[in-house]
């Protein structure tokens, strides 16, 4: 059987012992749970009429709470993206309580539901409480959940666990007196890799972790002023290595600055990028730098002892030592081909032999892009439970993973995946779309993006060619606020509102990695059935240009982007 | 308008002046900073003490070097969003070192008075029609800070805790 | 995004501040569910009108986000010209079990 692999079952341990999630002291339980209460007050007195929506608006944002097209929608923080099953199970149950039986994981490693009503919404954060979880900062304008890369803990490649530095942010943010009212939200996104999965670039702060060659302090190279929206930039680079006993006292600076200077005439205007931009990246530089030389450093100083406490709660797994070659693996692949092609893009490499990462695709064909189903997160939980320690993980690309999965249970994992519709072999391939709410969902879109992306996923639906297209990231916006990373994609889309109706624009070129870049608008927009066809004729000018090995984003880096151009207007 | 110190109305000695009211003989006054520039003789030379108002596009550096004369200094939430006088205060106690009164006034809601608090406010002027028990219970109602700041360092975090300053070595 | 409304005929949307569900004003001023029922307001007085009753309604806490959107009289009801303004009243075109469109029509 396999759940006699999972050390904890063994020991009478819950399942989910040793998921690296950051587990509540008394003070953070103390916390929480005041601060439900305190939601359960401010509701009251919106009730009552003591506060008006205006004023409402803002701390119901701050407690995760928007209203939307048809309801109002509550954003869960999941912090850096980590889950228990514990955590996921209770995910479940408030969809099916008080929801509508699904949850939509979101870019910002977050869940989303999309129907509570407001009276239930106190008792909903009670629940998550009881499992360490809230809805805290995950709107408003306020630093937002700190997000990282989804490998951390588990990938080849890294220098320093982003987790512990991410939870030591998530606490020094965590209703911060003086950066609570800021002019727009702030975000903050921390790799621990020099290859950067977070695409902290486009960030208003993005933080790479770095080892000084001479001394050999970690610490950050700190990334300020970048973002998307409607005027994306790339975050300027604001100091090459803060080290990481300083952060605290930097990041203090840095917001000290924007609180003072950000724009609040213009909430267009309003994000730190464009401070940066407005004042040029060098004075607004110099301003962090003297504001920083002036703080009362003492007091912002991470004490390696608390690193240590935190650290504890990210303890590796016990993972067992295993051959690096799975004989079961390997006979699985070579009988079912299904499973061989799921292995070619769902895996990633695990930094201890006999393991891997799997990435569970929230992106069947046809289906909803980061939506799951209630059943379906508690199938997730229990083969966490068995083959993950319990531990779930959400991307950034609306995906989940389980980290820590032996190489002999991943051929029953994934029979066990694709049985609940999870088991689909797009990772990081055409139909792995990211795509916003849109206008199915969101009060500020302009147009659909959701149908947009179960249409390409459909007319790419043979994986086969998928697989044959390589990686291909396809990122979707109902608007230009660019919820759906649209500037960042390989093929970036954006809905724009034209007399009413739905228009679609092609960017190429974007990409959210270690070498950012954003995307160009190609030319004119396509309406709602066009579209499609565009972005097949995009693909079918990269297969005839294409040199063997190539990617879609090498490719177009080389040819240019004319033949793509002669190709999508060439009638015209 | 009624003031609050630590959730109740206290008795005022501080008269706000608008700019084109006289400066009385007697009694503590708040006026503009343009009018502490303009007319800062005339206000020193009085007995009584000078406060002065800052609007929120007004940093804290403005008014550094008078900090000596003054004994209070007001600052302005024109929309309870405006949040840069959280860092006005913070800086004035912080970086300033001003040990004088730091009052809060415009639009401000019960839900910001535990922040205020944290950067160093004293005290918050509220319209009449909205003084209530929501003031009081808003700086009860959450007992941990992670942060460092101003203020009580009662129910530190483990991170708070951690961070030096915060604790005797 | 919101469209600013400029047409003669307009209807009252808001949502409902205890569970978020979209309504509109119905003749004799009471919210309804169903976009086809919401009252249809010609011309400026008409509309200002209802705006202010609406308006007054934010303030007694019965709903929120409230503002005027275009609108055209069908044989079906009152129908919003704007697309957002028709998705507002089905739910979402992806999921066509969930929001009013799920819902029995009323008789």
């Amino acid at each position: 059987m396999p759940d006699t692999h999972s050390p904890a079952i063994r020991s009478n341990q819950p399942a989910d012992a040793h998921a690296a999630v950051y587990r509540y002291d008394e003070f953070d339980k103390t916390f929480i749970f005041e601060r439900v209460e305190q939601f359960r007050a401010q509701v009251e007195r919106r009730l009552k009429g003591e506060i008006t929506e205006e004023e409402f608006k803002p701390i119901r944002l701050m407690n995760g709470l928007y209203l939307q097209l048809h309801a109002y929608m509550l954003r869960v923080a999941v912090p850096y993206g980590m889950l228990s099953s514990t955590q996921v199970r209770r995910l479940a149950r408030i969809a099916r309580v008080y929801d509508k039986g699904y949850g939509h994981f979101t870019t910002r490693q977050n869940i989303q539901f999309n129907w509570p009503k407001l009276e239930d919404v106190p008792t909903i954060l009670r629940e998550l409480a009881e499992v360490d979880m809230h809805a805290i900062q995950t709107s408003g304008n306020c630093i937002r959940n700190v997000t990282t890369d989804q490998f951390c803990g588990a990938a080849a490649d890294e220098l320093v666990d982003p987790r512990v530095y991410a939870e030591i942010l998530r606490q020094w943010s965590t209703m911060h007196p003086e950066f609570t009212y800021l002019p727009r939200k702030f975000k903050i996104a921390i790799t621990g890799s020099p290859n950067d999965r977070a695409a902290v670039q486009v960030h208003d702060i993005g933080l790479i972790a770095k080892k000084d060659e001479v001394t050999g302090r970690v610490g950050f190279t700190v990334y300020v002023g970048g973002g998307q929206g409607r005027t994306p930039y790339l975050a300027v680079k604001a100091r090459d290595f803060v080290p990481v006993e300083e952060i605290i006292g930097y990041l203090e600076a840095i917001l000290r600055v924007y609180n003072q200077l950000g724009r609040r005439d213009n909430i267009y205007k309003a994000r730190i990028k464009i401070t940066v931009n407005e004042m040029g990246a060098d004075k607004f530089i110099g301003l962090i730098e003297e504001e920083y030389a002036r703080l009362p450093r003492q007091k912002f100083y991470v004490d390696p002892a608390i690193v240590d406490a935190i650290q504890t709660h990210f303890a590796p797994p016990p993972w067992v030592d295993l051959p690096a070659i799975s004989d079961s693996f390997e006979a699985a692949k070579a009988a079912d081909p299904a499973f061989a092609r799921w292995t070619r893009t769902n895996l990633t490499e695990h930094k201890t032999p006999g393991y891997a990462i799997a990435t569970i695709s929230l992106k069947p064909i046809g289906g909803i892009p980061g939506d799951a189903e209630a059943d379906q997160l508690e199938t997730v939980a229990d083969l966490a439970d068995l083959y993950s320690f319990g531990e779930v993980r959400v991307t950034h690309e609306q995906n989940l993973v389980l980290a820590h999965v032996r190489k002999d249970d991943l051929y029953p994992l994934w029979k066990a995946l694709d049985a609940a519709g999870l088991g689909t072999a797009n990772a990081g391939l055409i139909s792995d779309i990211i795509a916003c709410p849109g206008l199915d969902y969101c009060a500020l879109a302009n147009t659909r993006a959701i149908p947009v992306a179960q249409r390409i996923a459909e007319r790419f639906a043979d994986l086969d060619r998928q697989h044959d297209l390589g990686e291909l990231k396809v990122k979707i916006s109902g608007c230009i606020n660019a919820c759906g990373h649209h500037h960042v994609g390989h093929i970036g889309i954006l809905g724009v509102d034209k007399k009413g109706e739905e228009f679609f624009q092609i960017l190429l070129g974007g990409d959210a990695g270690t070498n950012a870049a954003l995307g160009e608008i190609v030319g004119p927009g396509f309406d709602y059935d066009g579209i499609i066809d565009a972005v097949e004729t995009v693909v079918n000018t990269f297969v005839k240009l294409r040199q063997p090995g190539e990617i879609f984003i090498q490719t177009l880096a080389r040819t240019g982007h004319a033949p793509f151009k002669e190709a999508l207007y060439a009638r015209a | 308008m009624p003031v609050l110190d630590r959730g109740l109305p206290i008795d005022d000695r501080w008269t706000d002046l608008a700019d084109d009211q006289d400066i009385p003989a007697e009694g503590a006054v708040i006026v503009s900073l343009e009018r502490w520039r303009t007319e800062r003789d005339a206000l020193t030379s009085r007995r009584d003490a000078v406060g002065v108002r800052l609007k929120s596009n007004q940093l804290a550096t403005e008014i550094a070097d008078d900090l000596g004369s003054l004994s209070l200094v007001a600052l302005e939430f024109p929309k309870f969003r405006d949040g840069r006088a959280f860092s006005a205060a913070r800086e004035l106690r912080e970086r300033f070192d001003y040990k004088g009164e730091i009052r809060a006034f415009g639009h401000i809601i019960p839900d910001q008075y535990l922040f205020l608090t944290r950067v160093g406010v004293d005290t918050v002027v509220v319209p009449a029609d909205r003084v209530g028990p929501a003031w009081a219970h808003a700086l009860k109602e959450i007992s941990v800070a992670f942060q460092p700041a101003l203020g009580s360092e009662e129910g530190t975090s483990l991170l708070r805790r951690h961070l030096k300053g915060t604790v005797p070595a | 995004m919101l469209v600013k409304a400029k047409g003669t005929q307009q209807s009252v949307a808001a949502s409902r501040l205890l569970d978020g569900e979209a309504v509109w004003l119905g003749t004799g001023n009471i919210w309804v569910e169903d976009v086809a029922q919401a009252a249809v307001f010609d011309g400026a007085d008409a509309i200002a009108e209802a705006l202010a009753f609406a308006k007054a309604e934010e303030k007694r806490q019965i709903v929120v986000d409230v503002y005027p959107l275009d609108v055209e009289i069908t044989e079906a009801g009152t129908r919003p010209t704007h697309l957002r303004e028709r998705l507002k009243g089905i739910g979402p075109t992806v999921r066509r079990d969930l929001g009013k469109q799920a819902r029995q029509p009323a008789a």
